[in-house]
């Protein structure tokens, strides 16, 4: 349902300015959103001064510098650094990306931290995915087939394989999905644009012989009608990929059946 | 997906905050474009009103007809069918926007953003041509 304001209990609130490193050198302001479920406070802002001569150039590196150096406390999700896990995805300077592999020179001072947008906040910077990661699982992102199994593997040509270039790079990070206005105002029914990529991932697949099935389960109002070709994913996309095509691609498909 | 959600909260001492959303998102010009389309489509409703008006007035007589005219050519009903007449040009560039998008073309990064561009400007041009057109024809301002 359409909410332009948040709940009561997820206002932000006026935060903290923790104090600054001592013998700092060149320093950037960092406005970070903090909620913590134990204390019973509304979510804040709190205003970090990182000394960027003791720092990596990267936004997931002035976090890391603020949880060793200033506020222990920060809580944030990363693991491989280097834009293949998508565990860092956050909100950064307005929009949705990798915290990794974004520049902090690329943002505007303050640089503005908050989670991926419109999500249950577990605590600070990390949300709960797990109607994300359902609705990944409710597309059933594995090979379904009928024929048997051949002796060694199912082969696909080089060729067929090229189709699925745009789609086996995502790293289902949730940047699209959560910058979609339409998922989330309707995340309970539609899809959102990374599960919906990769239903076409499986659609477009040579060696899959569950196409029909596939498009059937899309063609609902909600699941895959919900994109309103709003284009957030796509500008999101760490990866550079293009969800909103992949959509369009699926659209297509349930046109061209039809003819 | 109500259990999920009911398991999502289990445990948590607090029940948990959204995410802000509207309130810290960019506004992006793919985006912006979207809510302008949504808000001029429900103007158009409005916009059909003034239409309806003008065809009943006409078929209802010179009186009604009258009443009609006088109130068109006052200062807001000019207002209001300048803003109709771009609200229907806006939502009809629109619309083939979307059109040529779900034909799987101008979905690539600079296309999308000239396209989207296209329409504002687009959308202008015709209303200011239409209007100068429509004077023009008239035999200027009466």
């Amino acid at each position: 349902m359409v909410e332009f304001t948040l709940p009561k209990n997820s206002k932000i609130t006026q935060g903290k300015t923790w104090p600054r490193a001592p013998k700092a050198g060149e320093e950037t302001e960092f406005h970070i959103y903090r909620w913590n479920p134990d204390d019973g406070q509304n979510p804040r802002v709190d205003a970090y001064y990182v000394d960027r001569h003791d720092c990596g150039p990267m936004v997931l590196d002035a976090l890391i510098w603020i949880k060793n150096n200033i506020d222990p406390t920060l809580t944030f999700r990363r693991s491989c650094r280097e834009g293949v896990c998508g565990s860092c995805a956050m909100n950064i300077d307005g929009t949705n990306t990798l915290a990794c592999t974004k520049a902090i020179d690329d943002n505007k001072a303050p640089v503005r931290i908050y989670p991926l947008p419109h999500q249950p906040v577990v605590k600070d910077l990390v949300p709960d995915l797990k109607n994300f990661y359902a609705q990944y699982a409710s597309i059933e992102p594995w090979l379904h087939t009928v024929t048997p199994t051949p002796e060694k593997e199912w082969r696909q040509s080089h060729e067929d394989r090229s189709k699925l270039d745009g789609m086996y790079e995502c790293i289902l990070c949730a940047c699209c999905s959560t910058s979609c206005p339409s998922y989330w105002w309707n995340s309970e029914r539609y899809l959102g644009p990374a599960a919906l990529l990769q239903a076409n991932r499986w659609v477009q697949d040579s060696r899959d012989e569950a196409t029909g099935e596939r498009l059937d389960g899309l063609e609902d109002p909600f699941r895959l009608y919900r994109c309103h070709t709003i284009l957030n994913c796509s500008k999101a996309c760490p990866k550079g990929l293009n969800p909103a095509k992949e959509i369009a691609t699926l659209k297509k498909a349930l046109v061209d059946r039809q003819l | 997906m109500a259990e999920l959600e009911a398991s999502t909260n289990q445990g948590a001492r607090r029940a948990r905050p959204l995410s802000p959303h509207l309130q810290i998102y960019r506004p992006m010009l793919t985006m912006m474009m979207s809510i302008v389309h949504r808000i001029t489509g429900a103007a158009l409703y409005f916009g059909m009103l003034l239409l309806a008006w003008w065809v009943i007035a006409a078929a209802a007589g010179p009186n009604a007809y009258a009443n009609f005219e006088r109130f068109i050519g006052s200062l807001i009903g000019q207002l209001l069918l300048f803003g109709y007449t771009w609200a229907l040009m806006h939502h009809m560039l629109g619309g083939i926007r979307h059109l040529i998008w779900d034909t799987l073309h101008g979905l690539e990064p600079a296309e999308r953003e000239t396209l989207t561009l296209t329409t504002i400007v687009g959308s202008i041009a015709l209303t200011l041509a239409i209007w100068v057109i429509g004077y023009l024809a008239m035999g200027g301002p009466r």
